[in-house]
């Protein structure tokens, strides 16, 4: 029992310690300052539409087709509806779907991924294949097939559809990091202490794993953004609402870009754009932060930058 | 040989997978929307056709589900996929067969145009780290893989064929001309999938690049490579024969899961530029609920990927020796 009490206090600092230490990283790298920054935006915009657009972004008020001016800074859509206050309003959806999504493919990733690697033996060499065969079946074609059966779903089959196809890549991964740590001397402590299987997991395993589990999450989110923006642009999410995706799919239909308002279909894409941006220059610095502590080249590359200090 | 045998195992297994969700996914779905689908068939088709259909989505058939499982297997291997919908008199292999030739072509070319540009530029990348190429290509190309494809894809018709007039905003080529062997309609054709072409490559390079470059600073520290160097052998041999052709191998495994990225990107791009391949097809299946149509495309493509990647294994035993071992 003392062993348990003692692990306690040992692991809740070093999660700070952690966290200080990501918060100073993002600080001292260019492209995770960047990537915060636009993360930021969208999350203000996101969560306060209604301050910065105000109205119903759908009200078609407006003389249709303008170009930009002072009422209107992005100019309108054919329907006469303010195409900023589409833009502002439309940053919540894709983001909830990016953060849900991203989410519940990373638990499903580390829940298919760790088990395998813990397990081993003929459980592993199911699960990696199924794993393999996930990862090999084009995606998006299916996500399609998955979506025209289930039309009408709305952003619940939309997460949904992303979380089945999205998951593979990343349990791929965590699987391989859990094989690298399955002989580490801390694991064969805790099973000599007796703890068991689940404790070893959630207790030992997984909190070395952190800096690849929101790695992952970081990746399962672009793919996410990207992936639903693609399906709500070809018209097969629900296109009565408010996101960067179905405006596309509105300004495509309404030929936006032969009939003199491009910003329509040019705005939301770099909405969505810099969400994804957000999301993979937070994860590119991510792996430069998180690379050289955990993987087990860390100590190839620490004599690397040893050496390229050295001279 | 065990390799390519495990390998080849592992290709009919997902191509098996692949079409028992074909085979469960409209019998899952609440309602059956294949049963909407049958019905607008009604008294338009006959015999095999007929048969085929009603085994694929579980409509109107007497049989057993397992009956009707392996006669859809049977049928799948044989090439009967029904009647298009949306292509009325035409079978399903005969829509699948004239779109497949623009995709294999489109991202065919794309992928090696993508896969060679971006391991170089890796490859250099890695080689000459922190340089002034370093610290321009990589972080650029990065960014842009972030970029939703049929995005790039609208900017650049907006750009090349609105504002400018160089190139035509889509489809495969020019309408009203017929498809014939000359160099005028080759030119066409090569004018149309510029475009296309461009905006796969662009938004696919990034990631050959980050794991090329990755990889090769890794090598670069191996032994061996110090070895080379202490020989006196030359720079370039080094990068190529010694770091590059090591470096290079978990870009070839990692082939497999980024092709499909690029065929999922392809078919937004087709659907933007109207390109009369697999994509646009998919689509415009989709959007007339042509099920039997949309599920043999979902097929070939999943086909065409898994061939892809056995002919890379096939490079992969080429050039690492490792896997032609015995055991």
């Amino acid at each position: 029992m003392s062993a348990v009490t003692s692990d306690r206090p040992r692991r809740s600092p070093a999660g700070l310690r952690a966290l200080r230490s990501l918060g100073r990283a993002i600080l001292g790298n260019r492209k995770a300052m960047v990537g915060a920054i636009l993360l930021a935006i969208c999350v203000v915009m996101a969560a306060i539409p209604g301050l910065i657009a105000p109205g119903d972004p759908n009200a078609e008020v407006f003389m249709p087709g303008q170009g930009p001016s002072a009422q209107n800074w992005l100019g309108t859509t054919s329907y006469g509806q303010d195409i900023f206050a589409q833009f502002v309003w439309g940053a919540r959806q894709s983001l909830i779907i990016a953060v849900v999504a991203g989410l519940f493919s990373t638990l499903l990733s580390a829940l298919i991924g760790v088990t395998a690697g813990y397990l081993g033996g003929m459980a592993d060499g199911l699960l990696s294949m199924l794993t393999d065969v996930f990862l090999v079946i084009p995606a998006f074609p299916l996500v399609i097939v998955l979506a025209a059966y289930s039309k009408g779903g709305g952003n619940l089959m939309i997460i949904a559809v992303l979380v089945l196809t999205g998951w593979s890549y990343g349990a791929r991964q965590l699987r391989a990091q859990v094989l690298s740590l399955r002989h580490r001397e801390f694991l064969t402590a805790a099973k000599l202490r007796g703890e068991r299987n689940w404790r070893i997991i959630t207790h030992e395993i997984l909190p070395n794993m952190v800096s690849l589990l929101v790695a992952n999450f970081l990746g399962a989110s672009v793919y996410a953004i990207l992936t639903a923006a693609g399906l709500q642009f070809v018209g097969l999410g629900n296109v009565n609402t408010n996101s960067w995706g179905t405006m596309l799919y509105w300004a495509q239909n309404n030929e936006a870009l032969q009939s003199g308002i491009p910003l329509w279909a040019v705005v939301p894409g770099l909405g969505i754009a810099g969400l994804g941006g957000a999301f993979a220059l937070l994860n590119y610095a991510f792996d430069e932060i998180s690379n050289p502590v955990l993987k087990p080249v860390r100590r190839r590359k620490a004599r690397l930058t040893a050496q390229g200090k050295a001279p | 040989m065990r390799y390519i045998l495990r390998r080849l195992g592992f290709f009919l297994v997902t191509l098996w997978a692949a079409m028992t969700v074909n085979f469960f996914l409209p019998r899952l779905m609440p309602g059956n929307p294949a049963m909407a689908m049958m019905a607008r068939f009604h008294g338009r088709l006959n015999g095999d056709s007929l048969h085929a259909m009603e085994v694929a989505f579980g409509v109107n058939s007497g049989e057993s589900l397992i009956a009707q499982y392996f006669s859809y297997l049977g049928n799948s291997f044989t090439g009967q996929f029904g009647r298009s919908l949306t292509f009325f008199p035409q079978t399903v292999s005969h829509v699948v067969f004239s779109a497949l030739p623009w995709t294999l072509g489109l991202v065919g070319v794309t992928t090696i145009i993508a896969f060679i540009l971006g391991t170089l530029i890796g490859m250099v990348g890695g080689w000459r780290r922190g340089g002034l190429f370093d610290s321009i290509l990589p972080p650029l190309f990065i960014i842009l893989s972030a970029f939703p494809y049929f995005w790039i894809g609208l900017l650049s018709i907006l750009i090349f064929s609105i504002s400018l007039g160089w190139l035509p905003t889509g489809f495969g080529y020019t309408n009203g001309t017929v498809a014939s062997l000359s160099w005028g309609f080759a030119w066409d054709v090569i004018r149309h999938a510029v475009l296309p072409a461009a905006t796969i490559v662009v938004t696919s390079i990034g990631g050959w690049i980050l794991t090329m470059r990755n990889n090769m600073i890794m090598t670069l520290n191996e032994d061996y490579v110090r070895m080379a160097r202490a020989k006196g052998v030359s720079s370039a041999r080094i990068m190529f024969d010694y770091a590059g052709r090591n470096a290079i191998l978990p870009n070839l495994s990692g082939f497999g899961m980024s092709l499909g990225l690029v065929v999922s990107g392809a078919i937004l791009v087709e659907y933007v530029f109207s390109y009369p391949g697999v994509g646009y097809m998919m689509l415009q299946a989709v959007l007339n609920e042509d099920f039997p149509l949309m599920q043999a495309l979902f097929l070939f493509l999943t086909l065409a990927v898994l061939l892809a990647i056995l002919v890379v294994d096939g490079v992969t035993v080429l050039l690492d020796p490792r896997t032609r071992g015995r055991t």
